[in-house]
């Protein structure tokens, strides 16, 4: 299972990347794998404040509807709008086109409360 | 094939009798392309006539503003009643039904209905009132709804029940509109949460943010059951009530109910009992008695009202005797010199349903109730876990057991070893078991199995059916590859590409050849 090094993780299975002080938002491999195929995506509004643990989106895959959670206290500054016509990218391509959004971090202090990939793959069992 | 006209350029004013339209007939099963209503259509074709009226015609222009009326008729298929009859028969001889065979479905409970039921449905006295009637004329169906009433009551250990809602989800949502009556009435009416397992039936969260709640998830622990520890993290001063099946959607009996119950009752909460998998218990225990203030039964699960086919079903709402005056109404009551009439509780939410619930559902109900006894739903419930857990021992070496412990009237086993191995997934080996004759059972569900496949035999199959269904399962595993993921490939239809199905949808019919037809979302015709 793919779980990038230089990403950080929540137990929720989202990971972020760190772009110039703001955070890109994601599911990880493990989750879409789960998750099946992914036939709907619901992105949050670009100025929408989000906290750390709170709902920002929906996946809805064959099997079931998810919540994605929001891995960092922040505002919502940009989303994947392609994943309306494309949801498929988030199997396809999890660390990379099927980005979900982008947070500016209010606390950036709170990265440091995440997994780093060794931790993550101790969570999902390697 | 369209059949050409032999006569050359029919004339506009009366239309050739073969054009547009198709002819039907199809083998009785085999892979043959069954046309849509809209394919056979022919123009000016009916299944109907009326007699000539002798009252007088409105038009419509003149009852209804230009601005509501249709431009053109809506383009409906026009067929006579030979053709409509025979090709939805034709349907339903390649349809996979209860009455076909073994439909392990779980957490459905699709057991046999006897026609007993049915019979009793269709007398006259029962099938042929309006609802309107006046009650002066109809005391024996109010007599066989206070019966069924106290029947239910009395299988779920409640004080009271309303008959009106007519399926299990609408059960839910009126259980939940009592619970938020109650406890406005006591000035407590800021409650905002309702507790619900992880397991739960995915209806459940549905009817909470329905009923304006907000839902809040508690863990289940390694034995499959409600955490209490974790459940105590989650119970306070804003916790309306919490929703529980028991046994739980693991098809396992959760043993710390009464602790359970206490805890929210502690905080001022109520407890509601999702009647989805009441089959497990039935005659042996009661919700009452675990401390359940409301309950809701499924009838078209565990009380020979058909179901699988969009109903009708009825989901009437049990409550304790506090809760008696929230029942939705008017309620079939009995006077003190023994005429049936109806009445109004208290302080009743109102009305769920139009009329009186889907009234020949529950006769069947009844008619299963008096068959049986209070002795035959017992038994019902006993064979309904014997078969089970039978199923689960048989199932155990060849297929992952989560819960390797008893289970009441389902088993929940998983795929995981098999598609880690082979890759070979439970949606692969349910399709795989429609080749085998069965119906699949329910799969990727509770979501907190993976590769799940939840099989519920229900106590209404035979030994041999049941050895006949093991064995094919287990054929299933020892045999699984690749080629799987194109099962089935001996029925009518054949594997169904049901992601694109949800990622491309196209919902409306169009009866132009394809080349013609408007681009679909993803730019095809």
């Amino acid at each position: 299972m793919n779980v990038p090094d230089d990403l950080r993780y929540s137990p929720d299975h989202e990971w972020v990347r760190i772009e110039s002080n703001r955070a890109r938002v994601g599911i990880t491999e493990y989750a879409q794998d789960a998750l099946g195929d992914v036939v709907f995506v619901q992105v949050p509004s670009v100025g929408a404040a989000v906290t750390a643990g709170s709902s920002v989106g929906e996946v809805e895959s064959t099997k079931s509807v998810s919540e994605v959670y929001a891995p960092l206290t922040g505002t919502v500054v940009e989303v994947n709008d392609e994943l309306g016509d494309a949801p498929e990218r988030l199997n396809d391509d999890p660390y990379g086109g099927g980005w979900i959004c982008v947070i500016d971090p209010a606390d950036p202090t709170e990265l440091d409360r995440l997994l780093d990939a060794d931790g993550y793959r101790e969570l999902i069992g390697g | 094939m369209t059949p050409e006209p032999s006569t050359p350029e029919p004339q506009p004013a009366t239309p050739s009798p073969l054009a547009g339209g198709r002819a039907a007939s199809a083998p009785l099963l085999g892979r043959a392309e069954e046309p849509t209503v809209f394919e056979l259509s022919s123009p000016g074709r009916r299944a109907w006539s009326f007699a000539e009226a002798d009252l007088p015609f409105w038009d419509a222009a003149d009852l209804v503003p230009a601005g509501h009326l249709a431009g053109e008729p809506v383009p409906l298929p026009e067929l006579s009643e030979r053709d409509l009859v025979a090709h939805h028969t034709r349907l339903t001889q390649r349809q996979y039904a209860v009455d076909v065979g073994a439909y392990p479905l779980g957490s459905c409970t699709m057991k046999y209905n006897p026609k007993l039921a049915d019979a009793a449905a269709s007398l006259p006295g029962l099938a042929r009132v309006h609802p309107a009637t006046p009650s002066s004329c109809t005391q024996g169906w109010l007599e066989l709804l206070v019966a069924l009433g106290e029947a239910l009551a009395e299988v779920t250990g409640m004080a009271a029940v309303s008959l009106q809602p007519p399926a299990g989800a609408a059960g839910e949502l009126t259980g939940l509109l009592i619970m938020r009556a109650w406890h406005r009435g006591r000035g407590d009416g800021g409650r905002t949460k309702i507790v619900i397992p992880d397991s739960a039936h995915g209806t459940n969260p549905a009817s909470v943010t329905l009923a304006g709640y907000q839902a809040v998830t508690v863990a289940s622990d390694e034995r499959g059951c409600v955490d209490l520890d974790s459940l105590r993290t989650v119970l306070d001063d804003d916790v309306a009530g919490i929703m529980l099946t028991n046994p739980n959607t693991l098809g396992l009996f959760e043993e710390d109910i009464v602790e359970i119950a206490g805890a929210v009752h502690e905080v001022g909460g109520l407890v509601y009992y999702d009647g989805a998998n009441l089959n497990a218990i039935l005659g042996v225990t009661r919700p009452g008695d675990m401390g359940f203030d409301i309950v809701h039964l499924n009838l078209h699960k565990t009380f020979a009202v058909p179901h699988g086919g969009g109903g009708p079903g009825a989901g009437p709402v049990a409550v304790t005797e506090a809760l008696a005056p929230f029942l939705p109404g008017p309620l079939p009551a009995v006077a003190g010199d023994g005429t049936y009439g109806w009445e109004t509780p208290a302080r009743s939410i109102g009305r769920v349903h139009g009329w009186h619930g889907n009234a020949l559902a529950l006769a069947r109900a009844y008619a299963y109730v008096l068959a049986l006894g209070g002795d035959g739903l017992r038994r019902v419930a006993e064979i309904a876990v014997l078969n089970a857990n039978w199923l689960r021992r048989r199932l155990a070496g060849t297929y992952d057991v989560p819960h390797d412990r008893p289970c009441m009237h389902e088993c929940v086993v998983s795929a995981a070893s098999l598609a880690r191995a082979r890759g070979v997934r439970a949606l692969d080996v349910a399709k795989r078991l429609l080749e085998e004759g069965f119906h699949a059972p329910t799969v990727s569900f509770p979501l907190v199995v993976k590769e799940a496949l939840m099989i519920e035999p229900t106590e209404t199959e035979s030994p041999q059916t049941l050895a006949a269904l093991a064995d094919a399962l287990v054929r299933i595993a020892e045999g699984a590859s690749s080629d799987d993921r194109l099962a089935p490939r001996t029925t009518p239809v054949g594997r169904v590409d049901e992601v694109r199905a949800a990622r491309r949808l196209v919902a409306t019919f169009d009866a132009r050849p394809p080349g013609a037809r408007a681009p679909g979302p993803d730019g095809e015709r």
